[in-house]
């Protein structure tokens, strides 16, 4: 076991991969020579060669364009896209290319791919580096949608991903990759290496895509949530005093709607967090599933804490964030009903 | 003293009712254009790309520097290739204004690009092509029953009915799965050339896009890549003129040659006849000799012209002159092979007449025995549980229960 902040259990989760696998190979903006904006690739290009490990030309659509070619040869490309925010002029290759290759090849073709991706807020960044993009990636049909939120499993499932056969869109919490965010913005922060979850094995692992993890047991109310926004449910639960069930779903599509059910059935009630905007979001979707699984279990209607439908802001990114309080205030009101 | 601005929209000099005209475009003698060495720097033939490479003279001989060494036996292969499209065309566009299939899109006047750039590529090559490029499929006797199949969307089509007609797939015959979404197999097709190069295997990758697709962003970054990295890849672009109802000036192709774009991003790029089957084998040979030894891409730009309309839901007397295709200065690419080929004395009238006969009947018994399977509104056809397969290799949990909820 190692210490290791998210960045570094990445890191690390590429280096196994490319190791293990020579068809593994690693590219993107910045991500050769100099290692990554966030250091995620640091390193891999002097221990693996500029042809495993390379850097690109700023053009998103043709980084996955180039990747969809590569899986359709055999590779296994694990791209990176700078910020979540500039995916956009890739969603063409993402959604109608790579996503859709297997089936419409009947599997002559097939996009074993990932495609990194620093997602969500709480940095100051604006509305062009704090986007939460995923709902616009679980829509698309044959797309896996993963987002981590501890070292340990930002590894486990990055391999997982890698070794998976079908596109992977692979979320990285920005805020949390060199610690926890409980949402106390004006605290200090803490690192990985005194949390547990910063406890990596340096040798090759997975978690499972599709699974996800009960963080806090409870039996209050069942609090849906991933990313960042983990950590700060478990402050609001913290805050609020109650006996919550936190699920950290990890794998957004395919979800796994058999450790929700379980726990909606044994709390009866329902709180989902997220920090993408709440129109549409995949929030949405959660609230949709479990009322339908969950009806007749439900003792008050499904709450969600998302972020506000605005565009993302610079100066006013505290009122934007959802909040421990706002949260809490979500779970207080359920508990009520 | 300032005069208000004025915004340009460039337009086609014709349009319907006016008498087809193309005495503007300037046509190079057959034989005139030198033929480089593969390894030549790309600023040392910057004129080809402003010129047209021909090399069937108006009597049929083959002349000058790229007249292709291909012997009497392959070249009537060409000729069978280019009439067993054209009339497979001609039978599917039948059998589409019949209702038995949804859809379909010619090659009419463009046929010895693909067929001829086929035959240049090795086995394990991958084409990335578009949706007129079927001649890649005949040309590497692909069958004809499956393409038929696909078309139809009936039980035998390979792609399970999933997609529409003309978007065939074959990894087997290096033919990529064709997507509705235009220019997106640019970069693919450079990403497949790399991946060849960065496992150090010898097969190169071919990409294929249309005049009008040239604008689209992959189109600038499929140039940039297969620069940057000297992709072992071919970048075609077909030329017809026409994009569904706008003329090639729309595409920014009045401002230059499409082939000169390559030189943007330091790519040698050669503008051929692609109506002259030699011309087009010969482009293609020197194309894939320069990917295989390492020296990179190039860009080659077929001049033709589409002389259908764009496909079965267009009507082209909407936009331009009728009998515009007839008016084509660079002829028909079957009619000039067949004159090639007696002008060498490898082939005849008769034979050509004859040969046109059996290839119908090869093709309708062909057409027989594919309707025997099912067309799109009778027969057999794919079975709704393929909806839900091949979405993920392995299926998910939400999709067994849409599978289960819908009962198949």
């Amino acid at each position: 076991m190692a210490r290791m902040s998210m960045i570094e259990a990445l890191r690390s989760a590429m280096d196994v991969s490319l190791e293990r696998d020579p068809s593994v190979i690693v590219f993107g903006e910045d991500v050769g020579y100099f290692g990554g904006v966030f250091r995620c690739t640091a390193g891999l290009q002097a221990k693996y060669g500029e042809a495993r490990v390379f850097d690109t030309p700023i053009n998103e659509s043709a980084i996955v364009g180039l990747a969809v070619g590569m899986a359709a040869e055999g590779m296994k490309p694990c791209v990176e896209v700078q910020f979540a925010d500039y995916v956009f002029p890739a969603y063409d290759q993402i959604t109608q290319e790579a996503a859709r290759l297997r089936h419409r090849s009947n599997q002559q073709f097939t996009c074993p791919l990932v495609v990194r991706m620093p997602t969500g807020g709480g940095i100051f960044g604006g509305q062009t580096h704090s986007q939460s993009p995923e709902a616009l990636f679980t829509h698309v049909a044959g797309l896996k949608v993963v987002i981590p939120s501890t070292p340990y499993d930002a590894k486990g499932l990055l391999v997982a991903a890698i070794e998976d056969p079908d596109p992977v869109i692979f979320l990285e919490p920005k805020r949390i990759y060199n610690g926890p965010f409980y949402g106390d913005h004006a605290g200090t922060s803490v690192n990985w290496s005194s949390h547990p979850a910063g406890e990596v094995p340096e040798e090759h692992y997975t978690v499972p895509l599709g699974k996800a993890a009960v963080t806090r047991s409870g039996s209050d109310v069942t609090v849906l949530t991933y990313g960042t926004m983990v950590y700060v449910a478990e402050a609001a639960v913290k805050a609020a005093g109650l006996d919550a069930e936190i699920i950290d779903l990890r794998t957004l599509l395919p979800l796994d709607l058999e450790t929700i059910r379980a726990s909606v059935e044994k709390t009866g009630r329902c709180v989902v967090v997220h920090e993408a905007t709440r129109t549409s979001g995949f929030g949405a979707e959660l609230i949709a599933e479990v009322q339908e699984a969950c009806f007749w279990h439900l003792k008050a209607p499904v709450l969600r804490v998302a972020g506000w439908d605005a565009p993302y802001p610079h100066a006013q990114e505290w009122d934007y964030f959802p909040s421990a309080e706002r949260i809490a205030r979500a779970l207080s009101k359920v508990m009520e009903d | 003293m300032t005069h208000p601005l004025r915004l340009h929209v460039p337009e086609p000099t014709l349009r319907p009712g006016d008498s087809p005209d193309f005495s503007g475009v300037p046509i190079p003698k057959a034989g005139s254009v030198r033929r480089p060495p593969v390894d030549a720097d790309p600023e040392d033939i910057r004129d080809l790309a402003f010129t047209i490479i021909r090399v069937m003279a108006r009597n049929g001989q083959a002349v000058g520097d790229w007249a292709p060494d291909i012997d009497d036996d392959e070249l009537r292969t060409g000729l069978r290739h280019m009439m067993l499209l054209r009339e497979y065309d001609a039978r599917m566009l039948m059998a589409q204004r019949q209702g038995k299939s949804s859809f379909y899109m010619q090659h009419l006047g463009e046929e010895a690009i693909s067929c001829g750039f086929r035959r240049e590529l090795a086995e394990g090559d991958m084409n990335f092509p578009t949706y007129r490029q079927a001649g890649l499929l005949i040309a590497d006797d692909y069958p004809m029953l499956l393409m038929m199949n696909q078309v139809y969307s009936n039980e035998g089509d390979t792609v399970h009915g999933r997609q529409l007609p003309v978007f065939y797939s074959s990894k087997d015959h290096g033919f990529f799965s064709i997507s509705g979404n235009l220019a997106t197999q640019y970069p693919q097709a450079v990403g497949w050339a790399m991946a060849s190069a960065i496992k150090g295997a010898t097969n190169i990758a071919a990409a294929w896009i249309g005049d009008g697709s040239t604008a689209e962003n992959d189109f600038h970054a499929g140039l940039v890549f297969a620069s940057t990295y000297k992709a072992p890849v071919v970048l075609n672009i077909v030329n017809n003129q026409w994009a569904i109802s706008t003329f090639q000036g729309i595409a920014r192709g009045g401002s230059g040659t499409f082939a000169a774009r390559g030189h943007g991003f330091g790519i040698p790029a050669l503008r051929v006849d692609g109506n002259d089957y030699l011309a087009v084998r010969a482009v293609a040979r020197w194309a894939a000799q320069r990917a295989r030894a390492n020296l990179g891409p190039t860009l080659i730009e077929y001049v033709t012209y589409r002389v259908a309309g764009h496909s079965t839901s267009d009507d082209p007397s909407a936009y331009r002159p009728k009998e515009e295709g007839s008016a084509w200065p660079l002829g028909d690419p079957i009619l000039r092979l067949r004159d090639h080929l007696i002008a060498r004395g490898a082939w005849s009238e008769e034979r050509h007449t004859q040969a046109e006969a059996e290839i119908r009947a090869e093709v309708i018994a062909t057409q027989k025995e594919a309707e025997a399977i099912g067309t799109l509104t009778s027969g057999r056809l794919p079975s709704p549980a393929h909806m839900f397969e091949d979405v993920f290799e392995a299926p998910t949990p939400h999709l067994v229960r849409q599978r289960h909820e819908m009962g198949v």
